[in-house]
């Protein structure tokens, strides 16, 4: 899922400091199951922003709604009454849904969260970066550890000479993804793949070929 | 047990005390009360594990909000105390309610109607 956090608040509401009604639109995807932007999240800022700008002496009245999915336009189609009287839509959803719901209303749109990184959790309350989206998976050939995300310098033929005792030399907390590869594939039995050389990436399938799209002409509709 | 505490505490009772959640506390603030204290088990005797060490940790979490939001975080407090112990409650009870009354009356009273129009729409579940 995509992982996203909450922006301090003060940066929130100076962003809408000039508006007198808004509409705070969670997002019942990603950022409900990362506990940044569901229901109780979005309920939650609503509430703190009207006390904050109660006590600056400029009311602020609220709308809040959390939508399926703020990535789909159907959902966002959804929103138009709700937001055709608000002076700003603070979307609480990751950048997808914020740039959804700019594209689709005539209204100041602004984030409540920043988008961090495409992980899942490791225990409630902690999540882990795990994939770096090059559109070019090699899993299978690292036993299951993504080398691109979790090694710092994004190696194939990894370990480089900064992997000591296991760790990345960034920081002892974090682990060396080629220790863990090769300790995975000596588990398989596998090591005979770590013998293959990798070539250099086509990184053109990653950010390097710009903004990408996917096409699944079987399910278009119409 | 006769005990007297300060009159002015309202009582809002819940399941267990991890059954608190950020916007109860929010919502009593926001509709005037001058302070809030959550009243949980003691710690390593709740009945569902670790219901009071939830709430100690969310009861933390909103108190850095109202802080950031200019309330005060100290107008909130957690506390533990068993069942059983009537007098301790009605002591934090009187406790809290000094502790309130030094700090004043919540500093949205006075600033504007009690709510402002909140409209909240079902969203998906």
């Amino acid at each position: 899922m995509i992982i996203a956090q909450q922006k301090p608040i003060k940066d929130i509401a100076a962003m809408v400091s000039d508006c007198r009604k808004v509409a705070l639109i969670g997002c019942a995807g990603c950022v409900t199951v990362c506990l940044s932007g569901g229901e109780k999240e979005t309920e939650i800022l609503a509430s703190a922003m009207r006390m904050m700008r109660r006590l600056e002496g400029k009311p602020l009245e609220t709308v809040t709604f959390t939508a399926t999915r703020q990535c789909d336009p159907e959902y966002v189609d959804a929103l138009e009454g709700l937001v055709k009287d608000v002076d700003a839509v603070i979307s609480l959803a990751c950048g997808v849904g914020v740039q959804y719901l700019a594209e689709r209303f005539d209204k100041w749109v602004v984030p409540a969260l920043n988008t961090n990184f495409i992980g899942g959790s490791r225990v409630h309350g902690v999540w882990e970066e795990k994939c770096g989206l090059c559109g070019d998976c090699i899993l299978h050939k690292t036993g299951g550890i993504c080398p691109i995300i979790r090694c710092s310098k994004s190696i194939l033929n990894g370990p480089c000479g900064g992997s000591q005792y296991g760790k990345c030399e960034i920081s002892k907390d974090v682990d060396c993804a080629w220790q863990l590869i090769y300790d995975r594939m000596k588990k398989l039995g596998r090591l005979d793949k770590l013998m293959e050389i990798q070539p250099a990436k086509d990184w053109s399938t990653s950010r390097d070929g710009g903004p990408r799209r996917a096409v699944r002409e079987d399910v278009m509709i119409g | 047990m006769r005990l007297q505490y300060s009159p002015n505490v309202r009582i809002v009772e819940m399941t267990c005390s991890g059954n608190i959640d950020h916007r109860v506390i929010l919502n009593a603030f926001e509709e005037g009360a001058d302070g809030v204290f959550v009243a949980g088990c003691m710690e390593g005797d709740c009945h569902f594990l670790k219901g009071n060490i939830r709430a100690k940790k969310r009861v933390h979490a909103v108190k850095k909000l109202l802080d950031e939001i200019g309330i005060g975080g100290e107008r909130l407090e957690m506390y533990n105390l068993s069942s059983a112990q009537g007098s301790r409650f009605a002591e934090i009870a009187d406790e809290m309610t000094a502790r309130i009354r030094e700090l004043g009356p919540n500093p949205l009273t006075g600033v504007g109607a009690a709510c402002c129009g909140c409209s909240k729409e079902g969203g998906a579940k």
